[in-house]
């Protein structure tokens, strides 16, 4: 179970489960109060102008543009492919988003679309969003999507197991996709809304940490509450940790309920206060988001063309 | 009660989104009666509520367009009666603010809430007077239906301080459009009260959001405006309504015509504002199909 390259008192913790035990309960607890303070008073930070159009230039290049609905088709992927590529198609210096997030059905469509454009293609897998099958349909699902070309996989945790304390086999779990995505850049989704504590938020986080994930993803986007301001600042604490402990550098995504440009801006403060400005980056903080692009957009031609804009101007999506 | 009490200066806010904010800059400026008293303060809108007040427009508009016409029509009734219901306190309001003795001033107000039961009562007209069967040489039904346009900017008279509002308002409201409007500047507490009217009436919130303050300043942030499909420039003023054409050109946004000062509101209007809220769609249904 042990990952050779750590520190040895993380190589320790992983040792045996009750070792790992042992490492998350041994965790400093969150302070619920100032996380939630600190959290709303970054978000008071008044962002204009120029820093304001460059912050959402950053935002658009950091989405992960996503469709997670049974009605999905292969034409819907087809028109967010298009989307990507080009966002807003009258201003063409509008920056390409980070990926495009699908089903494992429908990667092949999606890199299809997006083939030479360098726009990663995400996929949710394991059982999305409940985790609730066998290890080995959970595996099937996650070498359907990296066998059809997905770049990037959205693996969410046993949230059950967890809960109940088995930390071992999450562990095992996320250890076990990480191996089967071989090249493709893989993100733990924790379900911050099922996890109740800011303190399991923090326990999850260094778990998935050490199991391997590139990516701390706090939600499907299928349960409310999803991403938050200070579950966000939770997570973005344990992988500034991660990279003073270990050197290496691993991604934080909020995905789920951040519908404007006003919430993206706060999210960027908070990525630069907590993290560091290192994190400013889409290859080390994502927005998984839907309707998202288009507040974006209308603030971006706002900001330009000095008046307001409206939702006619943008696709419908 | 004891003839020296102070009597409760008030500190009005906006109307938005069915609540009442304060504005997003904080200002207020003071109101005052046609001789220069004090009356109250009064919220002084900026751009940031007239954006917040067309997104909540926006919101609103598919409920309201999408009601039916009678039903639209019970509402506006019900406005009526409100309205009806605090005939002293809009007299007393327009009396002090145009420096109307008090009598002239309540055949002020019966004319207002006249004119809204006679806007009330086209919701259900108009269609069947501005839609049409059109005779086509062809195997198609061919007919024509006024739809609303969307999301109106609204100026209102800066004289008639409730009269003309509502002659102003009540049409956007009739044709199933949704309102931003700023109120006369100087003589904004008819307004204000017909905006508490409104939120205790059954009219859906973000249907009618009303800002107190300058025309000159709102106006040409509703006129460029991207989500709003029509203006009525009628508070702006002569040379501001040039203005106001000039943003709303980039938008090909319906600019309402309006007389160079103010009509005489009292004379009982034609459907033409109805009428310019009102996009036909013309549909060809091939027959025998």
């Amino acid at each position: 179970m042990a990952t050779p390259t750590l520190p040895a008192e993380l190589s320790d913790a992983t040792s045996d489960e009750r070792s790992l035990r042992r490492f998350l309960h041994g965790l400093p607890g969150v302070d619920q109060v100032g996380v939630e303070q600190r959290a709303a008073g970054l978000g008071t930070r008044s962002i204009k102008k120029g820093s304001k159009l460059q912050a959402i230039d950053t935002a658009i290049s950091m989405v992960d543009l996503t469709t997670l609905e049974g009605a999905d088709t292969h034409g819907k992927v087809r028109a967010l492919a298009a989307k990507a590529r080009r966002p807003d198609p009258e201003r063409p210096d509008t920056p390409r988003v980070a990926a495009v997030c699908v089903y494992p059905d429908l990667v092949a469509t999606a890199v299809e679309a997006l083939v030479g454009t360098g726009i990663g293609v995400a996929s949710v897998a394991t059982a999305f969003p409940s985790g609730r099958s066998s290890r080995e349909v959970k595996l099937a699902d996650v070498a359907l999507a990296v066998r059809s070309g997905a770049t990037e996989v959205d693996m969410v945790i046993d949230r059950g197991a967890f809960l109940e304390g088995r930390y071992g086999q999450v562990f095992d779990e996320i250890q076990a996709v990480k191996a089967a995505c071989g090249d493709a850049h893989l993100k733990v989704i924790l379900e911050t809304g099922e996890l109740a504590t800011y303190d399991n938020v923090r326990r999850a986080s260094w778990l998935a940490l050490l199991a391997g994930g590139d990516f701390i993803k706090t939600s499907t986007g299928k349960v409310s509450p999803a991403a938050t301001l200070p579950v966000t600042h939770v997570m973005l604490q344990a992988v500034r940790d991660w990279y003073t402990t270990t050197g290496e550098l691993r991604g934080v995504k909020p995905a789920g309920g951040i519908r404007t440009t006003k919430d993206a801006i706060r999210y960027l403060v908070a990525v630069h206060e907590v993290a560091g400005p290192d994190w400013l980056t889409p290859s080390l903080f994502r927005f998984g988001a839907s309707s998202l692009l288009n507040d974006l957009l209308l603030q971006r031609r706002t900001q330009l063309d000095g008046h307001y804009s409206g939702p006619d101007y943008v696709t419908v999506d | 009660m004891s003839d020296n009490r102070i009597s409760v200066a008030k500190t009005y806010k906006l109307y938005v989104d069915g609540k009442f904010p304060r504005s997003e800059s904080g200002r207020t400026y003071p109101v005052t009666d046609s001789k220069g008293t004090f009356l109250a303060n009064a919220a002084h809108a900026s751009r940031k509520d007239v954006r917040d007040a067309v997104v909540a427009a926006r919101k609103a508009f598919d409920g309201w367009s999408g009601a039916t016409a009678y039903n639209r029509g019970q509402v506006l009734y019900r406005v009526a009666e409100m309205m009806e219901g605090r005939r002293e306190q809009f007299a007393a309001e327009v009396a002090a603010s145009e420096g109307l003795p008090s009598r002239k001033a309540q055949s002020v107000v019966d004319a207002a809430v006249d004119r809204w039961v006679w806007y009330a009562g086209w919701t259900d007209k108009i269609a069947t007077v501005l839609g049409a069967a059109n005779p086509v040489a062809g195997p198609y039904f061919s007919f024509t239906v006024p739809e609303p346009t969307g999301v109106v900017g609204v100026l209102a008279p800066q004289e008639s301080s409730l009269l003309g509002l509502v002659s102003v308002v009540a049409p956007v409201l009739a044709t199933g459009c949704t309102a931003v409007v700023v109120s006369s500047a100087d003589r904004p507490l008819p307004a204000v009260t017909l905006s508490e009217v409104l939120a205790t009436s059954d009219v859906p919130a973000g249907v009618v959001n009303v800002l107190t303050g300058r025309a000159g300043e709102l106006g040409p942030w509703l006129a460029s405006h991207g989500d709003v499909n029509a203006i009525d420039p009628t508070g702006a003023g002569p040379v501001g309504r040039v203005e106001i054409a000039r943003e709303a050109a980039g938008t090909v946004k319906r600019v309402l015509a309006v007389p160079e000062d103010e009509p005489d509101w009292t004379r009982r209007p034609d459907i033409a504002r109805l009428r310019r809220y009102l996009e036909p769609k013309t549909v060809w249904h091939p027959m025998g199909v």
